[in-house]
């Protein structure tokens, strides 16, 4: 038997793909690469090829991706990514990612026909109260495409959705065609200004009154994060953040991901692979 | 067939197979059947409540990761109503690790522990992140003596104690933890490094030192093993860097009964299943009736080539 070393694409077990363990929710598996293109000079689109487990995903899941080594180095830890689109029927996950460090330079190396190896789904996603009609949903950068599958699902159970979605300029606008097809977006940029916070809080307030925001959902900017805090808290309308952390194991035991939470006064370290990554919009502090 | 049984003083795992505490939790069952692996090691509980270091929490290197949890738990009283309960409801022994910071803390904690669902009890007093200098009980074999002593009188329970790196002489803590009465040594926790970012000119971690762990430590921690394999009796549980099969055959040759591991758990969460079928295979194509043979197995000999260059005339 021939070393097995880390840097080698580790197949676990045997050959043939477990079979599906009710009481084993999440897995690590091997994933064909399908397609990876570049959205813009930042962003890229990856399309892998997924197990019935791994399509058991819920919005704001994520999977803990083991990225190929971008130079002579080796990438020690895995990379969390939050699930873009779910395409059940195809049998596909998409991620869209902002390449933005060893981890994601390594990811944005990967071809057609290369094999991904993935663990998840992971995590506490989105919550959809069968009560709410309409949701906003409001992102920065990348954080958009983590807002993406939630959109998707509340416009197929009938819920009215508004994306505010807020970028650099209109280049950096992602998924506004897939936020398109689901509700009605809103972009804001910086190049125009419009992203202001005192912009978005009108649009915000603009939706309160005009009662098409029954529920509130972010991700991607502490700036915005903050903001939705505050009208939620003063309108009263129940609101889910996603967030991110460093992370190692992506499961629970290393306790590494940790990020503060306040409740009742009173804060707390929480875990975003186990306990979140989507928390109480309430609890969160920030970051 | 193979015997891929290991006794550890009186306790008998199914096989050779662990997760390091602090990289292991029921959570894993999440991804993997954890009722294959030899035992189930707790994260290491405090008395207190513990909040751990501040965040990031972990760093890449180039030969692994450094990392600085600080040993967040909920404390004893949580450890005993909640997770203990929440272990049995898997089939391989548990073991608990406790911390403390004084030697009566480590005799109190010992005590409290001593419960019919705790199988075993691991003592650590080497966590390199538990306070901001790195110090610990494993640092000076006098220290390591008398704690280990004063738990020993504690417990009947098979007591393993784990030991640190960075102590300028292991052999001589080795010596001590047996002396005091462990049953078995865990060799070891990980390397207190630093990391320093140099865009911010600031530590890479919240803690600033941190604990080395991963494949680069690896040779570092089988040369302890081999070393105080030579100079204790008691069991040698080998933890540092595995991620394959042939790192827990080396650990074995080296004088190691078991293993831990952690670091893989991060990369390959399933990978200690991988490499426990692989570990069983090998012993099978290498003829190895019992895995347990290969402990102490290394032929403490210079390496043939070392024979062949000295065959070979110097003109």
């Amino acid at each position: 038997m021939g070393d097995v070393f880390a840097s080698a694409p580790f197949i676990v077990g045997k050959s043939e793909p477990p079979p599906i363990e009710t009481d084993i929710p999440a897995e690590e598996a091997l994933c064909p690469v399908i397609s990876h293109d570049w959205v813009n000079e930042e962003y890229k689109h990856l399309v892998v090829a997924a197990s019935p487990k791994a399509l058991t995903v819920r919005p704001g899941q994520f999977f803990n991706l083991l990225c190929p080594s971008p130079d002579a180095g080796e990438l020690w830890l895995r990379r969390p990514q939050s699930v873009y689109r779910i395409d059940d029927a195809g049998g596909r996950i998409e991620f869209l990612y902002k390449c933005v460090g060893r981890g994601t330079r390594g990811l944005a190396t990967l071809k057609a026909g290369d094999r991904l190896n993935i663990v998840g789904p992971l995590g506490v996603g989105f919550h959809l109260d069968p009560s709410w009609r309409n949701i906003v949903v409001l992102g920065r950068g990348v954080g958009l495409a983590t807002l993406a599958p939630i959109s998707q699902l509340a416009a197929g159970c009938g819920v009215g959705v508004t994306a505010i979605l807020s970028a650099r300029n209109r280049d950096f606008i992602m998924a506004d065609d897939l936020f398109g097809e689901v509700g009605t977006v809103v972009p804001v940029l910086d190049s125009d200004r419009s992203s202001d916070v005192e912009n978005v809080e009108r649009i915000l307030l603009g939706l309160i009154a005009a009662k098409r925001a029954d529920a509130f959902f972010t991700c991607g900017s502490n700036r915005l994060m903050q903001l939705m805090k505050r009208l939620a808290r003063q309108h009263g309308i129940p609101g889910q953040v996603a967030m991110e952390q460093v992370m190692a194991c992506g499961l629970g035991p290393c306790y590494v991901c940790v990020r503060t939470f306040e409740v009742n006064g009173r804060k707390e370290l929480r875990r975003v692979c186990i306990e979140g990554p989507v928390f109480d919009l309430q609890e969160a502090v920030g970051w | 067939m193979v015997d891929m049984t290991v006794k550890i003083g009186n306790v008998t795992l199914k096989n050779p197979i662990m997760p390091a505490s602090g990289a292991f939790s029921t959570e894993l069952a999440q991804v993997m059947d954890i009722n294959r692996l030899g035992a189930l090691v707790a994260k290491t509980v405090s008395r207190e409540y513990r909040i751990g270091n501040p965040p990031p929490r972990v760093a890449e290197l180039e030969c692994g990761m450094i990392n600085s949890i600080g040993l967040p738990t909920k404390g004893i009283e949580y450890f005993l109503e909640h997770q203990v309960p929440d272990y049995k409801r898997f089939t391989p022994p548990l073991v608990g690790s406790i911390s403390a910071q004084t030697a009566d803390d480590f005799e109190a904690m010992t005590r409290d522990v001593d419960v019919p669902e705790v199988d075993v009890i691991e003592v650590n007093i080497s966590c390199p992140t538990r306070n901001p200098g790195g110090g610990n009980f494993a640092m000076h074999e006098d220290h390591t003596f008398n704690v280990m002593s004063r738990i020993r009188k504690a417990t009947a329970k098979p007591v393993w104690c784990k030991l640190s790196p960075n102590a300028g002489d292991v052999v001589a803590i080795a010596k001590a933890a047996e002396a005091a009465g462990a049953d078995a040594l865990v060799i070891a926790n990980t390397i207190l490094g630093l990391k320093i970012n140099i865009d911010t000119f600031r530590p890479a971690i919240g803690n600033k030192y941190g604990g080395i762990s991963g494949p680069g430590v690896k040779p570092i921690i089988v040369r302890m093993v081999h070393q105080c394999s030579k100079a204790v009796k008691i069991p040698i549980i080998g933890c540092g860097g595995i991620v394959k099969v042939e790192d827990v055959v080396e650990y074995m040759l080296a004088g190691a009964t078991a293993v831990m591991m952690g670091y893989i758990i991060f990369r390959n969460p399933s990978g200690m299943l991988a490499i426990l079928d692989g570990l069983e295979e090998w012993c099978r194509k290498r003829g190895f009736a019992r895995v347990a043979d290969l402990t102490g197995a290394m032929i403490d000999e210079p390496p043939m080539e070392t024979f062949a260059a000295a065959a070979a005339p110097i003109r």
